[in-house]
């Protein structure tokens, strides 16, 4: 190495050294392991597991909590929370919906409307999503609440709205090129997968490679060292929160469009499963720590265990069980891995 | 001194690795009743981490460690409690928001009645007792947060002493005290001697080391170097002893051209906490600010900083007026402000070396598809604390894991990477060890003689003295008066803030 005082010292490494390493490597990488344990098991336990179909199927399944877990984490790495995620995915969807309806479907909500292009109910429902994040982000970092009490304001507010909206019906019958984000295929990948996809590494990007994303593990890490450092932290704060409102709205579409109607019980207890996902991935609630990486193989695992119990004829009261367990594991794991003792 | 005391504490070849890094490698200490040990080294050099080994907060890899005698082994700092070893650590964690007794008091808190409730006037009592017996005048129903950093000090320094322990770790105790809290702390000190308390001192502050310390134990880089009686030694010694090389001046003064005026501050007001100070700073000017804690001095320059909102007054940078609302707008105006308290208002503790270093120049690596330019951003940070001599196993390593004294560098990169034009700089070498405090000093120098600006608050006297061209002193919020390189000494300072 060119500088002595960056060096770590000799080549050789003592046997001490050996086994401090190997164990910071397992608590580092762990929860890949703990993925490819849970591939490998379900593998063996089930011819029919690992099948291109299947595996395809999985991630279909996750795209909506993986979606949200994906915009929870940046919220959750700047230490807040968003409890909003699931009604907000509902409102969106049945007001998307609304504006995506086939003109010759005699139930409409609108009947006057004429037939609108498909970016109308996407735009109108990405910018529906923003709004309620944008508002989440307002009272957080302006008022001081908690993000736990602001969100679940929204939580219950977006619920609400989403039932005045649509009156508490189904809002059913969409058109083809809607239908599409749900349940189209391209070159035989299912579009949401390949939308979950693309998600997914634009928000790698944005965490890794940009200003925002220094930015939000800065404040995370310590919101008044990031103030000092000249960041303007309520200004992300709010951008953290839209992004996170934009994700829930990308979910509705897809999920709406998946099942052909918009409903506004839809996204029941979603934010609380991407959470966990991204709580599973390794994010910590004390703000500061997680990876994009890491909350996709929490989404994943949490598949895996739906599909994989499914598959194994596990009951629907069972799979719950042990989806607790394994969060709660998770978690433990995670702690021991961030605990000063060492 | 009194003859060969009996050993209470011995601790043998203690070895300690953490990833990418051997922290100690074989070293011992020895303490005897009734006397203060010194523990002295570089940035990194592994005290802290041996004194958390004894009080059972690390485990060790190797070595024994015998407590009058017997072999003992501390799993948790409850068990070194138990065991009459406490210690006051180097990083503060007050709970801020709970008061000075209920922090004194935590996990051992008096209960009474059948149903164990917490006694509070006891505590209140006992509190009160115990800040009296040792001279503080404190009201323990104050919110920690309400204190200075020195008063927080000293309640944790009384809470450690409230344990009754037969050994104290003191690691680092002083960095944030000025001068007369040092005098009442050293005061305190002698009084537990003489009660057969034993102490580990960790400090970088030779005067300190001289003054109360009977012995001195030197580490180097995770190796035990020496132990020596403090009056058989000399300071030029020990320095040699610790950083392996001769250190010769402390203060370069380079020679550097004083030009315009860069800073002005006219009348400026923060209600309740200073009134009315005006000065103005050269290009190419050290401005030294003393005073004691409580002046002012840190809520002065983080006012001008934009982090607290000027009450009335006005600034100009280059002769024009500004407005700075904030700190995102002070360093538009080219300032950077090295915050005094790191853990607060610094470090973001799990977060890397790099991370650390980088974030106040993030939008200097933005290019043209407003991505980062990553490889220039860690080149940059990286080349910045190697030129400090920053100490850490890797770039990536959370800033967490590095010794105080190389947190406190890699802040110092932070700013520097700025390329600031004014730079303020709020005790800027608290708990950097004397080779790399040489290092700060050359560097400031250097910084004045390429014409940038630098304010320095600083309660070390020496270092005001030897660097600053002019030195303002401050007074309970008032500037009493400026005094120039040549008039400024320890008696004139003292003079003027106390008229
Ligand atoms: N929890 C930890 N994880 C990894 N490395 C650590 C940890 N604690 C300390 N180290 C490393 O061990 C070495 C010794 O650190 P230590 O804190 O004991 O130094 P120190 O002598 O107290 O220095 P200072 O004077 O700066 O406080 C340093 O290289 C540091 O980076
Ligand atoms: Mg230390």
């Amino acid at each position: 190495m060119s500088n002595p005082a960056l060096s770590t010292g000799g080549q050789h490494l003592s046997t001490d050294e050996k086994k401090v390493l190997i164990k910071s490597i397992i608590s580092k990488y762990g929860i890949y392991f703990v993925f490819l344990g849970l591939v490998l098991f379900m593998s063996i336990m089930h011819p029919a597991f690992l099948t291109v179909n299947n595996i395809l199927n999985i991630i279909r399944q996750v795209t909506s909590i993986g979606l949200i877990a994906l915009g929870v984490t940046i919220i959750i790495i700047t230490r807040g929370i968003d409890l909003s995620s699931g009604s907000v995915l509902a409102l969106v969807s049945v007001i998307a919906a609304s504006l995506a309806q086939n003109p010759d479907w005699g139930a409409r909500m609108y009947p006057a409307l004429p037939m609108l292009p498909i970016v109308v109910p996407i735009v109108v429902g990405l910018a529906i999503g923003a709004l309620c994040g944008g508002i989440n982000g307002f009272f957080v970092a302006k008022t001081g609440i908690p993000p736990f009490i602001a969100t679940l304001g929204m939580m219950i507010v977006a619920r609400g709205a989403a039932m005045i909206y649509s009156d508490g019906r189904p809002v059913s019958s969409l058109t083809p090129e809607y239908n599409f984000i749900g349940q189209g295929e391209i070159l035989g990948i299912p579009f949401p997968v390949i939308l979950f996809a693309i998600m997914a590494v634009l928000c790698y990007i944005l965490l890794n490679h940009t200003r925002f994303g220094k930015y939000v593990y800065a404040i995370g890490g310590n919101e008044q060292a990031a103030h000092v450092s000249g960041i303007n932290v309520g200004k992300y704060k709010i951008l953290v929160y839209i992004l996170g409102g934009v994700m829930s709205a990308l979910a509705a579409l897809v999920l709406s469009a998946r099942i052909s109607s918009g409903q506004p019980g839809l996204g029941n207890m979603f934010e609380l499963d991407a959470i966990a996902a991204a709580t599973i991935g390794g994010v910590s609630h004390s703000g500061g720590i997680g990876t994009i990486q890491g909350t996709v193989v929490g989404a994943l695992i949490i598949g895996v265990l739906n599909n994989g119990l499914d598959l194994l004829n596990v009951s629907a009261y069972w799979q719950m069980v042990i989806k607790g367990v394994i969060i709660v594991a998770a978690v433990v794991f995670d702690m021991r891995k961030n605990a000063r003792k060492s | 001194m009194q003859a060969e005391a009996e050993v209470v504490l011995d601790m043998r070849g203690i070895s300690k690795s953490f990833p990418g890094v051997k922290a100690l490698d074989n070293v011992q200490l020895s303490l005897k009743k009734g006397s203060v040990m010194a523990l002295m080294g570089e940035n990194g050099a592994g005290k802290s981490t041996l004194m958390k080994i004894l009080f059972g907060m690390y485990s060790r890899d190797s070595g024994t460690i015998t407590l009058d005698g017997q072999d003992v082994q501390f799993d948790s700092a409850l068990d070194a409690l138990e065991n009459g070893v406490t210690m006051i650590h180097q990083e503060l964690a007050p709970i801020l928001h709970r008061s000075v007794a209920e922090n004194i008091w935590l996990g051992r808190e008096p209960v009474k009645g059948p149903l164990g409730l917490v006694d509070h006037d006891k505590m209140w009592a006992d509190s009160q007792n115990l800040l009296r017996s040792l001279d503080l005048d404190m009201d323990p129903k104050k919110r920690m947060c309400e204190l200075t950093v020195a008063q927080m000090q000293m309640v944790e320094i009384a809470k450690a002493i409230s344990y009754n322990a037969r050994i104290i770790i003191m690691d680092e105790p002083t960095s944030s005290l000025t001068d007369k809290e040092v005098k009442h702390l050293f005061e305190i000190i002698r009084r537990l001697k003489e009660e057969g308390v034993s102490i580990v001192y960790i400090s970088h502050k030779m005067d300190e080391i001289f003054q109360i310390c009977d012995e001195i134990t030197v580490f180097r880089d995770g190796q035990y170097i020496s132990c020596v009686y403090s009056r058989d030694t000399s300071q030029s010694e020990l320095i040699n002893m610790m950083v392996g090389r001769e250190l010769k001046d402390m203060f370069v003064r380079e020679s550097h051209h004083i030009g315009e005026p860069m800073l002005t501050v006219h009348k400026l007001t923060l209600e309740g906490k200073f009134h009315n100070v005006s000065f103005s700073v050269r290009k190419g000017e050290i401005f030294g600010i003393a005073g004691l804690v409580g002046a002012g001095r840190t809520e002065l320059i983080e006012t001008i900083f934009g982090v607290n909102q000027k009450s009335s007054g006005t600034i100009f940078v280059d002769g024009k007026e500004v407005d700075i609302p904030s700190p995102s707008t002070a360093i538009e105006h080219g300032m950077a402000l090295l915050t005094e308290d790191r853990r607060q208002t610094g470090l973001s503790l799990m977060l890397s070396v790099e991370d650390n270093g980088c974030i106040a120049n993030i939008d200097n690596y933005i290019n043209k598809f407003k991505l980062l330019d990553l490889v220039r951003l860690r080149k940059e940070t990286r080349e910045e604390c190697q030129k400090i001599r920053v100490k850490t196993p890797s770039m990536s390593t959370p800033i967490g894991n590095l010794s105080g004294g190389n947190q406190q560098k890699v802040l110092l990169a932070r700013w520097l990477l700025t390329q600031p034009e004014i730079l303020f700089l709020d005790e800027p070498t608290r708990g950097i060890d004397v080779g790399a405090k040489a290092e700060i000093y050359k560097l400031v120098s250097q910084l004045a003689a390429q014409g940038k600006t630098v304010i320095m608050v600083s309660s070390e006297m020496p270092e005001l003295l030897g660097l600053c061209d002019r030195i303002m002193v401050m007074h309970d919020g008032k500037a009493k008066g400026i005094l120039s390189h040549e008039e400024a000494s320890q008696e004139t300072i003292m003079d003027i803030a106390l008229n």
